[in-house]
């Protein structure tokens, strides 16, 4: 209980002393403080959760299962390491004259109660929370990601909120009918937006009613997730930001956005004792991955290559967690970590890059390996890891996925291999010349900070290599509570 | 048909073509009030029919039958419309005669004759009016046809006395699609009788002009009987409105003191009704020509969402 | 009596729909501020009938959230930011406006079909306005789409916020309290960021003509 209001509290007074305080030098340094703070917390509730078992608190408003907690301690761990990140990053751009102190101060605040909301929306047991929440994760990450004013983040900024405002706003939608079908068999007492409830009478929801909420849900939360095709703000969102941004846009919201779907999915299952929700899930997923593979092949900009693959990785997790089982689900599980993890590690490799060029436009970074042979080879390596090489965990995750597939939508299969490949091709023959090719760019005079690159990467590896006996425990009740 | 029945219909129609001109001179004069102007007699249109109908009617040279024609079934059309609009009472021996659909289509019928009576002679100024009406009566007619439907669709019935004898009785309820088909009516009437969104009926300008430019070339009694034409036309419709949406103290069959109860009504109506337009046209600005197909479209909108609420609404 | 108030629940509804459809058919940004007070005050008075039928008092609450926010305040707040910027020039749309509103109808005969068969679920007085409030939802949604400007935008996305509150207020008396002020708090710093955003964008494009924001495309 203390250690869940320590994981709150903590990110929200951060946001409020980096309001006050942004602007100063140290102001990185206490944005990496709150953030290990937060960090040490979820630490502490995992162990909390682990050794006693799914936690309510306060009036059961709060609800932490083993689902929930790996992202919660996901998320804390990847905000931690961003925030080490963003240290030298955001003192470059300040140099370069990009960030005022003014604009330093909304960054830090912005990242501390973007750190908020996420785990907010993790922890709630109330889905309507979970709706204001998301919500409020749109506002910080739209202001985050104009913070320096440039017509194009504007673009980005303003599409990105109006695109995620309109899909968002199906998703309340969805969230009134769940509570009118729950109304009728719980009650106006009693919290009918409490999930726990919703879950323990899920069989007599009114399956006409669940039918549309979750249609609505879905377009919603689909939206945040990066779906095609509700996608366009992403890749825009993503490319114009600054790179700490883009890292955690897709290390976190887009996973917190597969969550909020995720729960819903239980929901309608129960509910229908069919698998619509599953069938939306495979098809827009495929969809996903085939259109953004294709998509990467067209990119020009680093940044929002990667963003494609972001939305391919979406679509993934989304189809397996469509075709459910424990398998699938398990898969499902392990991309979201592995994919965040190494996303989020190649945008830190990336952000140096990028600032090191001058320019995201990817034909004029070249020949990174001698201009610093840690960004070189991070951002190789990360490649690697993200196409789905062995031994990285993302081949385990994908392997998984495609042999279910190969079982249980064997028409699937051939769809998933061709975009694999083709996105493999794409990637790796654009990331290959600017590692390997030719510059005349002096190199860097002190080697950048690229501690959460590899340490990012290590647990990438690890994970393909081995997975330590408790995570496996996690992923396995995670995957059998999500059932399907 | 019983005695009182005949009585009741020579009324309904006497008191249409009676009151008809005094309608307008009541608009007109809250008009220039409003406007800040002052206001011609109360009694001028009846001034200007009579003078009208003392004039000598001069007629083009190459007119054709039709043209002299044109003028008495346009009035006629009017004055059966005005018969069978239940004003004063619902016990009419000639309402079976027409129901609400072809009461649209004695509005069409009028509109297309004098609408080719204005290109017959070939002017200019009659061929474009004549243009312009029909550009409005066919967008107009279906909206009406739409109100006229959202209020059949309560009363299960097309015929004017059985939808006004249903919406007086019923217990004091609010339908949503009548308050939709309210709007959509009001932007009809403005339309069709030439008031100022649409058409402006005190300007001879000529490139705005609709209903003046149709009856340009007529002049003496021909004029006289398309003025008044005009005037029972805004009549008509205003006692559709108020049959519609506000049916109260229509007397019924069977009830002679209920008929005399009901023209006293029948003023306060009117009275208030005339002023609400007057103020309407004081408030809003003429718009341009090519709006109107616009401005009528959403009245066409808006009595079938009226239609379909209250499909909605029922289920 | 209940009667009546539920009659007078469906008329709003009624009104609601009608303010969303003058809202697609309208060009004069004022115009639309004006009809989007509008719609916040016949979606508050709605609240206060449901409130008062249902014995809800919490509704009388989220009644007087959306007076001060959607009636009073953003109105005020939109008011300032287009004399500010000037911009109270008519609006274009990008499909012409008989187009959309023939779009609009057949959004409407959607979202009624799709709630009608809830509707008869429904325990509440004012179930058949499901319908309603989805309609304005989906015309709202439409709106978004087909206005190039930051303003009109901004209201369609408000308005959409409109239609959910009474999709809420008429299927099931409202949310809970505490989702119902997150949503709030959410409205409002939503619309001061957007404030403060078309600010930018007129900075930087000397416009605030939504079509400039096409920059960011795939080649």
């Amino acid at each position: 209980m203390a250690a869940l209001l320590f994981v709150l509290a903590i990110p929200l007074l951060g946001s409020v002393v980096l309001a006050l305080t942004g602007q100063r030098d140290s102001a990185r340094e206490i944005n990496v403080g709150f953030s290990l703070g937060t960090f040490v917390a979820t630490c502490a509730l995992t162990v909390e959760v682990i050794s006693g078992g799914p936690l309510f608190a306060w009036n059961r408003e709060f609800y932490i299962d083993p689902l929930n907690v790996f992202l919660v301690t996901l998320t804390a761990f990847v905000g931690l390491t961003t925030a080490i990140f963003s240290r030298p990053y955001m003192r470059i751009e300040r140099d370069h004259g990009k960030m005022t102190p003014n604009r330093m101060r909304l960054y830090h605040s912005m990242y501390q109660l973007f750190s908020f909301t996420m785990l907010l929306a993790l922890t709630t047991n109330n889905l309507g929370i979970l709706w204001v929440a998301m919500e409020a994760a749109t506002l910080t990450t739209v202001l985050l990601v104009s913070v320096y004013r440039t017509p194009a983040s504007l673009e980005a900024a303003w599409k990105y909120f109006i695109l995620c405002g309109v899909g968002i706003a199906q998703a309340l939608f969805g969230t009134v009918l769940l509570y009118m079908a729950a109304e009728k068999v719980i009650g106006t007492e009693g919290g009918a937006l409490l999930w726990t409830n919703l879950d323990a009478v899920r069989g007599q929801l009114d399956p006409t009613i669940i039918t549309l909420a979750f249609a609505f849900l879905f377009i919603g939360y689909a939206t945040k997730v990066g779906l095609v095709p509700m996608h366009n703000w992403l890749p825009d969102a993503h490319a114009e930001g600054p790179t700490p941004v883009s890292a955690v846009l897709s290390g976190l919201l887009l996973n917190v956005a597969v969550y909020a779907l995720l729960r819903c999915k239980v929901l309608t299952d129960g509910a229908l004792h069919n698998h619509l929700a599953g069938q939306l899930m495979i098809g827009f997923g495929l969809l996903s991955v085939v259109v953004a593979a294709f998509f990467l092949s067209r990119q020009k900009d680093v940044k929002r290559m990667f963003a494609y693959s972001s939305i391919e990785h979406m679509g993934l997790i989304t189809f397996a967690f469509g075709m459910g089982g424990p398998i699938a689900n398990y898969a499902g599980l392990l991309h979201m970590t592995v994919h965040s993890l190494i996303k989020s590690g190649i945008f830190f490799a990336v952000g140096h890059a990028t600032q090191k060029a001058g320019t995201q436009v990817m034909e004029d970074i070249r020949g990174l390996i001698k201009v610093s042979p840690t960004v070189g080879w991070g951002m190789m390596l990360g490649s690697l890891a993200i196409l789905g090489m062995p031994p990285f965990g993302v081949f385990a995750s994908e392997f998984l996925i495609l042999t279910t597939a190969m079982r249980e939508q064997p028409w699937a299969t051939p769809f998933l291999l061709l975009s694999l490949g083709v996105a493999f091709a794409s990637v790796f023959s654009r990331v290959q010349p600017m590692v390997f090719g030719e510059t005349s760019v002096k190199p860097l005079r002190h080697p950048p900070a690229l501690l959460p690159v590899f340490v990012h990467l290590g647990l990438g590896l690890l994970l393909g290599l081995y997975i330590p006996p408790y995570l496996d425990a996690w992923y396995r009740q995670a995957a059998r509570m999500i059932g399907g | 048909m019983t005695w009182l029945g005949v009585v009741s219909q020579l009324l309904d129609l006497a008191v249409a073509l009676l009151l008809a001109p005094l309608l307008s001179g009541w608009i007109n004069q809250w008009r220039a009030w409003l406007q800040n102007k002052s206001a011609p007699g109360l009694l001028q249109p009846y001034r200007t029919l009579h003078k009208l109908f003392n004039k000598e009617s001069v007629i083009a040279e190459n007119a054709s039958p039709m043209f002299r024609g044109a003028p008495y079934i346009v009035f006629g059309c009017m004055a059966l419309a005005s018969a069978i609009i239940p004003t004063l009472s619902t016990d009419l021996p000639l309402s079976p005669v027409a129901d609400a659909i072809a009461l649209v289509g004695l509005f069409a019928v009028a509109r297309v004759f004098i609408s080719l009576a204005a290109m017959d002679v070939g002017t200019a100024f009659g061929t474009l009016g004549a243009r312009r009406e029909m550009l409005i009566g066919f967008l107009a007619e279906p909206a009406l046809l739409m109100v006229l439907f959202s209020a059949s669709l309560i009363s299960k019935s097309t015929s004017l006395t059985t939808i006004v004898e249903t919406l007086a009785h019923r217990d004091l309820a609010i339908y949503p699609s009548l308050a939709l088909a309210g709007v959509a009516f009001t932007m009809v009437s403005l339309a069709e009788n030439a008031r100022v969104p649409v058409d402006n009926p005190a300007t001879h300008l000529e490139l705005t002009m609709i209903h003046e430019a149709l009856i340009l070339e007529y002049s003496g009694r021909h004029l006289a009987l398309l003025e008044w034409a005009a005037s029972l036309k805004l009549f008509a419709y205003s006692c559709i409105g108020l049959a519609l949406f506000f049916p109260w103290g229509v007397a019924e069959a069977e009830a002679p003191l209920a008929l005399l109860l009901a023209l006293p009504a029948l003023f306060v109506k009117l009275a208030i009704g005339g002023a609400l337009l007057a103020l309407l046209e004081t408030l809003s600005a003429k718009m341009r020509i090519f709006r109107v197909p616009e401005f009528l479209a959403t009245a066409f909108l808006l009595a079938v969402i009226g239609l379909l609420v209250n499909i909605l609404l029922a289920g | 009596m209940t009667e009546l108030v539920g009659q007078l629940i469906n008329l709003l509804a009624a009104i609601l729909l009608m303010l969303s459809f003058a809202m697609i058919s309208q060009r004069r940004i004022l115009s639309l501020i004006h009809l989007f007070t509008a719609q916040g005050a016949a979606l508050v008075a709605a609240t206060v009938l449901v409130g008062y039928a249902t014995h809800q008092p919490h509704l009388y609450l989220s009644a007087g959230i959306t007076l001060v926010l959607k009636v009073l305040l953003i109105p005020l707040l939109l008011h300032r930011v287009i004399n500010r910027l000037d911009v109270r020039w008519d609006v274009e749309t990008l499909i012409n406006i008989p187009m959309t509103m023939i779009i609009g109808i057949a959004l409407v005969i959607f979202a009624f079909n799709l709630a009608l068969p809830i509707a008869k679920l429904s325990v509440s007085v004012v179930r058949g306005t499901l319908g309603i409030a989805l309609a304005c939802v989906l015309l709202s949604f439409m709106m978004m789409i087909t206005r190039s400007k930051a303003v009109p935008q901004v209201i369609g996305f408000l308005s959409m916020e409109n239609g959910l509150f009474f999709a809420a207020t008429s299927a099931t008396y409202g949310m809970p309290m505490v989702v119902e002020l997150g949503i709030a708090l959410d409205v409002l710093v939503g619309i001061l960021i957007l404030g403060v955003f078309m600010f930018h964008i007129r900075e930087e494009f000397d416009s605030l003509d939504i079509r400039h924001l096409e920059k960011l495309k795939e080649d």
